[in-house]
């Protein structure tokens, strides 16, 4: 079952020419629907290491180290994810390390499962108050441009970012499929 | 049982460019006391995330070697990692627990592996090239041929005794030694 994205929609290849413009040579991830197309183009390039994750906070460790090693990364993750994340977030505040995440968001627009909610509501906040400025984005036509700044915020101002992708951009999770 | 202390400065003799994260806690002081070095990142915090700093490392300079020295708590804490290091299969990386079977920063509580929860175990499961137990100082030196030249991932659980050592503490400003070591790393590459 793949229960989001329409599998038409084409601005997760957006977010992948801004990957290889930035120079992005890691990326990690635990699997997501709404990513699905951005982590097949990943997957695809032999010249990005694609690094399956069984939790998110694997993922900030991964960025650290690339970053000690020289190399730039991206993490994907769920609204959800950034949850897991919280003190694993002190390494990317405590070192200065680069950091960026694109978060598919729930629990933030049309959601029918309450489970989401409570997460999904905090998200941005808990981003935040974790050192991260956040952009978000509800239409396609924003997301060359936000995530082209982004990226340039991440690796040449030096600052943690999230690009949180409302649900009204990826599209309301249709249960029957 | 084996002196945590001396095991960690012999594994690192003749370390020449090998890359050393540390787990926060005793593992920090071990590493810190065999020779503080630009190529050490320690870690303060962050428990449960040596192991995938090693990884992102290892992904970056896959012409480096890199060892990851932690405990036996704070790999529990990123069990997962050994799964997902499994499945990466880099062949530069090793990780080395000092197992003392207690949390020894907090008043030497038991772990799980006081209860027989077999790090090594779990690490051959997760697709290590060399998971093993080392127990006898005889076994110290091939140990340290592996973390040096053996192709991985390794992973090896050092039974050490639970004696505390006296705290030999590195710099504690996260900025200073990520400046220091990205900046020791250029050199050689």
């Amino acid at each position: 079952m793949d229960p989001t994205v329409e599998q038409g929609a084409t601005w997760p290849d957006a977010i992948y020419a801004h990957f290889r413009r930035a120079r992005i040579r890691q990326v990690g991830y635990v699997p997501d629907a709404g990513h699905s197309r951005l982590i097949q183009r990943c997957i695809d390039d032999p010249e990005i290491a694609d690094v399956v994750l069984t939790t998110e906070e694997e993922g900030v460790g991964l960025v650290a180290g690339a970053a000690l090693g020289g190399m730039r990364a991206a993490l994907l993750m769920q609204s959800s994810g950034v949850g897991n994340c919280v003190n694993m977030f002190s390494l990317i505040r405590n070192c200065g390390f680069p950091c960026l995440i694109l978060v598919t968001m729930r629990g933030e627009f049309a959601e029918f499962n309450p489970a989401q909610i409570p997460m999904g509501s905090i998200t941005e906040d808990v981003l935040r108050l974790a050192g991260f400025l956040t952009y978000k984005i509800e239409h396609p036509d924003d997301v060359d441009e936000v995530v082209g700044a982004a990226c340039d915020m991440a690796f040449d101002g030096n600052v943690p970012i999230a690009v949180l992708l409302s649900q009204r951009l990826i599209g309301r999770k249709v249960w029957s499929k | 049982m084996l002196d945590r202390r001396s095991c960690v400065a012999e594994l690192l003799a003749g370390r020449d460019d090998l890359l050393v994260v540390t787990g926060l806690g005793a593992p920090t002081y071990d590493v810190a006391a065999a020779g503080d070095h630009p190529l050490n990142f320690y870690l303060w915090g962050a428990m449960g995330s040596a192991a995938m700093i090693g990884l992102g490392l290892a992904l970056a300079k896959p012409k480096a070697r890199i060892a990851v020295i932690t405990g036996d708590g704070e790999m529990l804490m990123g069990l997962g990692s050994l799964a997902t290091i499994g499945v990466k299969q880099p062949r530069n990386l090793s990780l080395v627990v000092l197992d003392n079977r207690h949390y020894g920063e907090t008043g030497m509580q038991a772990s799980h592996t006081n209860s027989g929860i077999d790090l090594v175990a779990i690490a051959k499961a997760c697709r290590f090239a060399q998971a093993r137990a080392v127990s006898m100082q005889t076994d110290i030196e091939s140990a340290r041929r592996l973390l040096h030249a053996g192709d991985g991932p390794n992973f090896l659980s050092l039974q050490v005794d639970a004696a505390n050592h006296e705290r030999v503490l590195p710099s504690r400003d996260g900025n200073e030694i990520k400046q220091r070591f990205t900046q020791a790393l250029a050199k050689l590459s």
